[in-house]
């Protein structure tokens, strides 16, 4: 056990650094810049059970210490990802892996774990319920309780893996929908996922994004999702994995100390491609500024 | 790809919101005309993706207009300052498609890309055209340095002040091998319809990463969904889908 490595649902990580979903595709493109082995794990592309393209572009918009995006889960669909995306993964990255997975009803995301279940690599299932970028989508699983509830239980049905809920953080009462996943039989829960966000172009007098409104993150949400990952932390017994803006290794720790197991970074890779790499290498020199020996005995401290 | 330090060597400006910059640093991961760097800059978010005009030595050309933040606070770049800059992204063009006499075509600020490109064709020993289309004298930019080249050169504006009066199309020559291109899409997709060989089409779109991993800047082509920024910024005439 070294000074950085916690566990995950059971599942040893060698330290808590996770790429997040949609920030790091299938992993390969940063294979070939770094060895993403060092990673604790990473959580791969939101998957549907059908392709998509998402929504139209532009779906990128700067902010203020951040940026939206309004992709729409672009992604090849789940029988591509176990075809073609996996077995090019287990080439460069020999550990198990997090499979993002999305959808649109209560049976797509039974559909879509359930082949995910059957695959070797997968280590977690971390199942969306809080895309807020599709109408009709991810959304309302994520905002109401029973149907949270609802997916949690189907997903549990068909996998055997630890299945690990990702919260939207656009609900009124993040405590209540985490209880009610960990109450359904979640294994743990991921948050925050993006904030609803918009901006407007001043010359076109029109939304920036062509979706009007989406996903916020970047270094401007981290009080906001340091603040919900301490109050899910504080509600649940279940390991909680926190992101949301995380860009440094002075913020994995303050992520640990409210209570997170393990921390996702998201758009920080997107900035730098080298974040998750620079992130780790810088571990060990900020727990000895803070006196921290080991990062296992840091969570909820 | 690479992540490495510029430092400004000069800025000038070329038109009234056109400027151009050149920096010095590792140039070594652009191996190809077309292709574009991305800028990260102080106090903004995202980086900035800007074509390349040209590379000599150590020596990196960019040529941009200023639209908004980032660009204006480009532009306000001295002598003397740094910038990171993530290096060497995008496919580019692909100059063995060019045959023997190729055409280079560019609207506006989509000209600086097509100057690295007549270079590489020039040396190559093509008989290299170049139309540039502007809106109006006033903003047009590098005719001396197509010149330079040994370019044959046609200048068009959309009001007469200079050179054929109208839009690119209306400058055409009678014979040429290939296309290359890269403008405004109104003038990519006038170019599509009417040219009648193969052609090479720069793309641009609003970039969250610049290198394949947000697909942010995804975009519909006849064989599947491509990243402007990974699979791009050129695609090819025939593979082209033009969304409404």
């Amino acid at each position: 056990m070294g000074r950085l490595s916690v566990s995950l649902c059971g599942v040893p990580l060698d330290n808590p650094v996770i790429p997040a979903s949609g920030t790091f595709g299938y992993g390969y493109e940063f294979a070939e810049l770094y060895d993403i082995n060092l990673l604790g794990t990473f959580s791969f592309k939101g998957t549907t059970r059908e392709p998509r393209f998402g929504n139209p572009t532009p779906r990128i918009a700067e902010c203020t210490a951040g940026m939206i995006n309004a992709v729409g889960l672009q992604n090849p669909g789940v029988d591509r990802v176990i075809d073609t995306e996996l077995p090019r993964l287990a080439k460069v990255f020999h550990k198990p892996v997090m499979a993002n997975v999305s959808g649109f009803s209560v049976e797509e995301y039974a559909d879509t774990c359930a082949r995910l279940d059957k695959e070797p690599q997968v280590g977690w299932l971390e199942v969306n319920v809080s895309c807020p970028n599709v109408h009709g989508g991810g959304m309302s699983f994520g905002t109401d309780c029973g149907a949270a509830a609802s997916v949690v239980k189907a997903v549990k049905a068909v996998t055997a893996k630890p299945v690990i809920i990702k919260l939207s953080p656009n609900v009124t009462d993040i405590v209540s929908i985490a209880k009610a996943c960990e109450d359904a039989g979640a294994d743990g829960i991921s948050l925050i996922n993006t904030l609803l966000g918009m901006r407007i172009d001043l010359r076109t007098r029109k939304p920036v994004i062509a979706n009007t409104m989406g996903g916020f993150s970047g270094p401007a949400i981290f009080p906001v999702a340091l603040r919900m990952v301490w109050q899910a932390a504080h509600a649940v017994k279940i390991p909680v994995v926190g992101m949301g803006g995380v860009s440094t290794a002075e913020d994995v720790l303050e992520m640990m100390m409210a209570g997170a197991a393990a921390v996702e970074v998201g758009a920080a890779n997107l900035i730098d491609p080298w974040a998750c790499q620079k992130i780790i290498r810088q571990l060990p020199e900020a727990m000895d500024k803070y006196g921290i020996r080991t990062l296992s005995e840091l969570i909820g401290g | 790809m690479k992540d490495t330090i510029f430092t400004v060597l000069s800025q000038r400006k070329l038109t009234r919101n056109v400027y151009e910059l050149k920096l010095e640093g590792d140039t070594d991961q652009i191996t190809r005309p077309g292709q574009f760097v991305n800028l990260r800059l102080e106090g903004l978010y995202l980086r900035r993706p800007i074509s390349v005009c040209n590379i000599e030595g150590r020596i990196l050309t960019l040529i941009y207009k200023v639209v908004g933040k980032g660009t204006e606070q480009l532009s306000r770049m001295e002598a003397g300052w740094s910038l990171p800059v993530l290096t060497g992204l995008g496919n580019g063009y692909d100059t063995s498609l060019s045959g023997s006499e190729p055409l280079l075509v560019g609207g506006g600020v989509g000209v600086p890309p097509l100057y690295l490109l007549a270079r590489r064709l020039r040396e190559e020993g093509k008989a290299v055209s170049v139309i540039l289309g502007f809106n109006t004298a006033a903003e047009r930019f590098y005719e001396e340095e197509f010149r330079a080249l040994g370019c044959t050169l046609t200048v068009t504006t959309a009001d007469g002040s200079c050179g054929v009066r109208g839009f690119v199309t209306d400058a055409l020559p009678e014979t040429y091998t290939h296309v290359y291109c890269c403008g405004p899409e109104p003038m990519l997709r006038a170019l599509h319809r009417v040219i009648r060989t193969g052609g090479s089409f720069s793309f641009e779109k609003r970039m969250g990463c610049g290198f394949g991993a947000c697909m942010g800047c995804s975009c519909k082509t006849i064989t599947g969904y491509k990243r402007v920024c990974k699979e791009g910024p050129v695609l090819q005439k025939e593979e082209i889908l033009w969304e409404d």
